[in-house]
């Protein structure tokens, strides 16, 4: 095997590191040493002003006024020049490929949300007070760390097919063998693999589920479980009368933050299947209309479409939050 | 009867959380087993006959890390484009932030408020809102109605690396401003009074008080900056280009996934590499991203 790897032709990487953390050290030393120089008799508006300066600017240029001309250009054409009106979003709504994309999306953020929960519900009320607890509640929420990417590619290996009659490589198509079914593409067949895909996110994000409703779980007060317990109730009882009404705002912001984080859902659909055989969802779609096809005004209704969608998810999510507090 | 019946459901509890247990582990581990097998094993026979006829390699490891043909992997290249993202991108929003949220928390100001309120809603844009004319304002800078507010950037190479970190630290901020200043404003006011009446500036109440404070809520806040970047794909594939010079992994491993889809030798000893510095990070620090995702913080 041929190997080269060449770490002086790496500098220049290094050097730009290095520029960005002395870039980094001067704003922060020139904050503090302007904050430091402001006299304290001087009104509280100035020092807030240096304060805020870099990232009330930085927002703006970043986040305010792109979201201002994405908005326009939702309405202009694919170059960005000419007006087209509501074209784009028409499109959006009646294109086959396009309400595909719409159903897939639909799928996501309502499947996702609800085996999320259930399976963290179980986990996390199994595991409670269990020998193993700290360690059963680490193996399932290791997936966490990993990157949407690396776990596309750990579970595209567990769906890889080999022939009938051919030694299977994927642990899916194996477990098939071994129970005489046929081994088939698991990612190939619409509707059935945007399914095969969604337990690729279930398995990331139901640690999440179960770290939460955990720690509402333990929040439960003792003798609320205690005065159940005198009562006689089983497990059962316990489960339904007295856990799942106590964690139910927990549920609710799990259900919530999950639903709300399906819509923008990319890297694993994009990394699987790159959303060919009908697997595409809104931020796959809005990427290879904006940046693959030059389709800048469907992009921009894309994301628009996108953004009114979690407004409402979000505002509700942030009073919830409040009302917990 | 009772007590039977209730370690009959127990053990059919243990039983549920072993399987979803095995069921989570599984996956992971095939990858990491075949990583270490030989190419034409990994291709022909799958990770579980490993255990009848036992053998290991680096091979893969070498390859994909330092192998010299274009398809190789070249993972080396992407992995210090990884770190060299991730620093500047973790510590910007964390020192903008943090000074921010003081401002709100401490300061009494006119329009306080509404620049706060301005900025909580700001974690409701998607990314994806500002992705096209970011993009635009780097290339050929930021006009509005003729008038040239800012230039072009026109970054090449590493220059790219600037890009990135200008958007990560963009997209990172509302969520590090929101969560700082709740924790700040959480302080009692009476520490405050009490160092400004000994004459302590602003900069020596951020320093002194405030920021030793607010460590455990920093440290949350690194590991979920360095965990989004280090996973992010979106924002890398976009401003960072796709080649060895600039581009994280993850971008060049979803090439990989994409167009030599089936060199699992490859593929997954690549994964495993991106996967590892993440899950130390975790593991050593799982307390703290514990406290910070209960205390509400889920990125936007």
């Amino acid at each position: 095997m041929d190997l080269d790897f060449d770490l002086s032709a790496e500098s220049p990487k290094f050097v730009q590191l290095a520029i960005g953390v002395v870039a980094f050290l001067a704003v922060v030393g020139l904050v503090l040493l302007l904050l430091d120089r402001t006299p304290m008799r001087q009104r509280a508006r100035l020092h807030a002003t240096i304060l805020l300066a870099p990232a009330v600017t930085l927002l703006t240029i970043g986040l305010i006024v792109p979201a201002v001309r994405t908005t326009l250009l939702s309405f202009m054409s694919g170059d960005g020049t000419d007006f087209v009106g509501l074209a784009n979003y028409a499109w959006m709504f009646t294109q086959p490929e396009a309400v595909t994309v719409l159903r897939n999306t639909l799928a996501w953020v309502v499947l996702v949300p609800l085996l999320v929960t259930a399976i963290g519900l179980v986990y996390a009320v199994i595991v409670d007070h269990s020998r193993f607890e700290s360690l059963a509640k680490t193996l399932v929420f290791l997936p966490m760390a990993i990157s949407f990417v690396g776990a596309g590619i750990i579970w595209k290996f567990v769906y890889a097919y080999r022939p009938e009659g051919a030694d299977q490589i994927g642990l899916l198509n194996q477990v098939v063998v071994w129970f005489g079914g046929e081994p088939r593409q698991w990612l190939l067949d619409s509707p059935l693999n945007t399914l095969f895909l969604i337990v690729v996110m279930v398995w990331i994000q139901a640690g999440f589920a179960t770290v939460v409703l955990s720690a509402a779980i333990k929040s439960i007060p003792s003798d609320i479980v205690e005065a159940a317990k005198l009562d006689g109730a089983g497990p059962a009882q316990m489960f339904f009368r007295v856990t799942l009404p106590s964690i139910r705002p927990a549920i609710i912001v799990v259900l919530v933050t999950q639903s709300f984080g399906m819509l923008k859902l990319f890297d694993i659909v994009r990394t699987m299947t790159g959303g060919q055989f009908d697997t595409s969802v809104l931020a796959n779609e809005m990427y290879n209309q904006a940046f693959r096809y030059g389709e800048t005004g469907r992009g921009a209704a894309l994301a628009v479409f996108l953004f009114v969608l979690v407004t409402p998810v979000v505002v509700y999510q942030l009073r919830t939050r409040r009302a917990v507090r | 009867m009772t007590s039977v019946r209730a370690s009959l459901s127990s053990r059919t509890a243990s039983l549920v959380a072993l399987l979803i247990a095995v069921l989570w582990t599984t996956p992971t581990f095939g990858l990491l087993l075949s990583s270490f097998r030989q190419e034409d094993q990994i291709k022909s026979t799958g990770w579980w006959t490993f255990f009848s006829a036992p053998e290991l390699t680096l091979e893969n490891y070498q390859e994909v890390l330092f192998g010299a043909s274009s398809s190789s992997g070249q993972l080396a290249s992407f992995l210090i484009n990884s770190i060299v993202i991730t620093v500047p991108s973790v510590l910007f929003p964390l020192a903008f932030g943090s000074f921010a949220a003081y401002a709100l928390a401490w300061l009494p100001f006119r329009g306080r408020d509404w620049i706060y309120i301005g900025i909580f809603a700001l974690q409701v844009v998607p990314l994806q809102m500002a992705l096209v004319p970011l993009l635009s304002f780097f290339s050929q800078g930021v006009e509005v109605f003729g008038l040239h507010l800012l230039p072009a950037w026109n970054l090449e190479g590493t220059g790219r690396f600037v890009q990135v970190w200008f958007a990560h630290t963009c997209f990172g901020l509302p969520l590090s401003i929101f969560l700082l200043h709740n924790f700040m404003s959480e302080l009692p006011g009476e520490l405050m009074e009490a160092a400004r009446s000994d004459g302590a500036t602003h900069g020596m109440i951020f320093r002194r008080i405030v920021l030793p404070l607010v460590a455990p809520a920093l440290a949350s806040l690194a590991i979920f900056q360095f965990l989004w970047v280090w996973n992010d794909l979106l924002v890398g594939l976009i401003f960072a280009g796709g080649t060895a010079e600039s581009a994280p992994m993850t971008v060049r491993l979803a090439q990989m996934a994409g167009t030599r889809g089936n060199e699992w030798q490859r593929l997954t000893a690549g994964a495993f590499v991106s996967v590892i510095i993440p899950l130390v990070v975790f593991l050593s620090m799982q307390r703290y991203f514990v406290r910070g995702l209960l205390a509400g913080s889920v990125k936007g």
